[in-house]
């Protein structure tokens, strides 16, 4: 194995060592304690509310497990002085920044892995007992191989939210990391409203500002197909392939940024 | 080694127990001794649905379902209120206000959510007790669905249903009827729909057309059921009709008939004739037969009027 791999592969097994997986636990008790509930509250829309909560809790247990171990995988090595001994190996600065991010990346794919299946689980109990006349009206079937379109991109999404908190964990404190990644992500998902600033002031200067905000900040609302997959709506390969494109070039640039200030850092 | 720790733990676990009952306890106590108010009004603190779409930071699909649930318990909730009471709402009285408030901020957020549109078009707009009696609120919420899906001839079909039903504005219903019937994979009724109200008005069978599509299509039972009370209405005016036919037929040769009675000695009836939710119907002393008070099909809705009675 190379070095940057035995660092995921540690990176991983430390995340199941601190009971991250824990999560899936709570993500199951969820679904199925939900998908009880809602029968009984949302007149007959409990299959369409379920995809919309899978989907979403997928992506908020999934952005607490980015930020709150992305924060901590450099800073917490030199925190408890352990990047010592882990730089007196055979193994370069790029190597580590890189292999942690790529651990943090397994325990993020094998968590959406899980709480996809546990979806697909419930969602098929649903509907095997729903009614022939119910499941008519159902824009898409219940367990629909559609919603892995979203699960993806919610990893890509994931993805580039774990780099921030890399990027942020390679120069500044655990707390500073968690915040400025938290506001990158709440700016991400506004987006939109960066690209229309303009309709909503007069000054050019602002307005550009905010342009160029928007061509710089991660787009994640673009991410974010859960409505187009829930009521069925087309989302196109080429799609997928274009943002899968966009958060590989956004990643790249964290990765390279955050090596760099990696580089120059100085541990004595 | 292990003993002494699994003791304590056992322990621990009981006295966490003793402590949550005394607490339990001690909740109880105060629930009788200081009792709660009595929930307030509902109330709706964000209207706008931009405002909360962007209050729930891409999430709004869930936020969505959220502003749904509360939508149908208020309506529910409302509705059970009014029940229990066994009142109408009195004058002035605003019932259901929120109701296309919470709509209309659940399909701002999901502007897909097709049994959002559907729901608001059936209790938007049939009056109180049982909607908000606002046939123009219902159309609003079902234009916004067309916005988002101009090929939903479904939403085409209720907008027309609503000018037919309860604004009884024949030509704007047909002209919609006719708008959902070019809609690719449209049903073949919506034609014949649109020509016969344009022709002749309002019609019963028409009418039970309609409620029959909207019965079929119901994605929830609150529908269905609705749909499932009307058809019996439609049932019971069809009986009454009848029944109505040959009283007045019978009043040369015996008078007038003014009870059940009567009717079973002059040989009208067999027994006291029953509407399809089992309560006797009503024979009024100016031989008018009717729905009972009692009856859950009471009052009968003030029906479609053909063209050639209309004045």
């Amino acid at each position: 194995m190379t070095p940057t791999t035995l660092i995921a592969v540690n990176v991983f097994r430390e995340s199941v060592r601190d009971k991250v997986l824990y999560n899936l636990v709570a993500f199951a008790i969820l679904l199925i304690g939900a998908s009880y509930l809602i029968g009984q509250l949302t007149a007959g829309q409990d299959v369409k509310i379920i995809k919309d909560l899978g989907l979403a809790a997928t992506s908020v247990f999934g952005l607490f497990i980015a930020i709150f171990i992305g924060i901590g995988l450099v800073s917490k090595e030199v925190e408890k002085r352990s990047i010592y001994s882990l730089l007196a190996k055979p193994i370069n600065r790029r190597q580590i920044v890189v292999g942690k991010y790529a651990g943090l990346l397994l325990t993020l794919a094998v968590n959406l892995s899980v709480m996809a299946v546990a979806l697909y689980v419930v969602l098929a109990y649903m509907g095997w007992g729903a009614s022939a006349r119910l499941v008519q009206v159902w824009e898409r079937p219940a367990a629909d191989p559609f919603l892995l379109r979203q699960f993806f991109l919610t990893f890509v999404e994931l993805s580039i939210v774990t780099a921030i908190a890399l990027f942020f964990s390679t120069f500044s404190t655990p707390l500073l990391s968690a915040a400025l990644t938290f506001g990158f992500f709440v700016a991400g998902r506004f987006s939109a409203d960066l690209r229309n600033f303009d309709q909503a002031v007069d000054s050019k200067v602002a307005a550009g500002l905010a342009r160029t905000l928007y061509w710089i900040l991660p787009n994640l609302a673009s991410f974010d197909v859960r409505s187009q997959v829930v009521h069925g709506q087309p989302v196109s390969t080429g799609y997928m392939l274009l943002m899968t494109g966009y958060g590989a070039l956004y990643i790249s640039a964290l990765l390279v940024v955050a090596t760099l200030i990696f580089n120059r850092r100085d541990f004595k | 080694m292990q003993r002494p720790s699994a003791w304590r733990a056992l322990a621990g676990a009981i006295v966490a127990a003793v402590f949550v009952g005394a607490a339990a306890s001690l909740q109880a106590v105060r629930e009788v001794r200081y009792p709660e108010p009595p929930p307030t009004a509902e109330s709706l603190y964000l209207t706008s649905g931009t405002t909360v779409r962007r209050l729930s930071v891409g999430y709004s699909a869930l936020t969505a379902d959220l502003y749904w649930i509360r939508a149908i318990q208020y309506y529910g909730g409302t509705r059970l209120r009014m029940d229990r009471a066994a009142e109408k709402s009195p004058a002035g009285r605003r019932d259901f206000e929120l109701l296309h408030p919470l709509l209309d901020v659940t399909t701002t957020l999901d502007p897909r959510f097709n049994i959002a549109y559907r729901f608001g078009s059936i209790f938007l707009a049939e009056p109180s007790p049982g909607g908000a009696g606002r046939p123009d609120l219902a159309i609003a919420l079902l234009e916004k669905g067309l916005r988002e899906r101009p090929d939903k001839w479904e939403y085409m079909q209720d907008i027309g249903f609503v000018h037919y039903w309860w604004l009884h504005d024949y030509r704007a219903a047909a002209e919609w009827f006719d708008k959902a019937s070019k809609v690719p994979n449209a049903p073949w009724f919506l034609r014949s729909l649109a020509a016969v109200t344009l022709v002749e008005g309002g019609d019963r069978s028409s009418s039970r057309q309609m409620w029959l599509a909207i019965r079929e299509s119901a994605e929830i039972d609150w529908l269905k059921t609705d749909a499932e009370r009307r058809l019996q209405q439609l049932d019971v005016a069809d009986a009454i009709d009848e029944l109505q036919r040959y009283i007045d037929a019978a009043r040369p040769r015996t008078g007038a008939i003014t009870s059940w009675q009567e009717a079973i000695r002059a040989g009208i009836v067999r027994g006291v004739p029953l509407d399809p939710a089992g309560v006797p119907l009503g024979l009024d002393h100016e031989g008018r037969v009717h729905v009972g008070a009692m009856s859950p099909l009471y009052p009968l809705p003030e029906e479609p009027q053909r063209a050639s009675a209309r004045p």
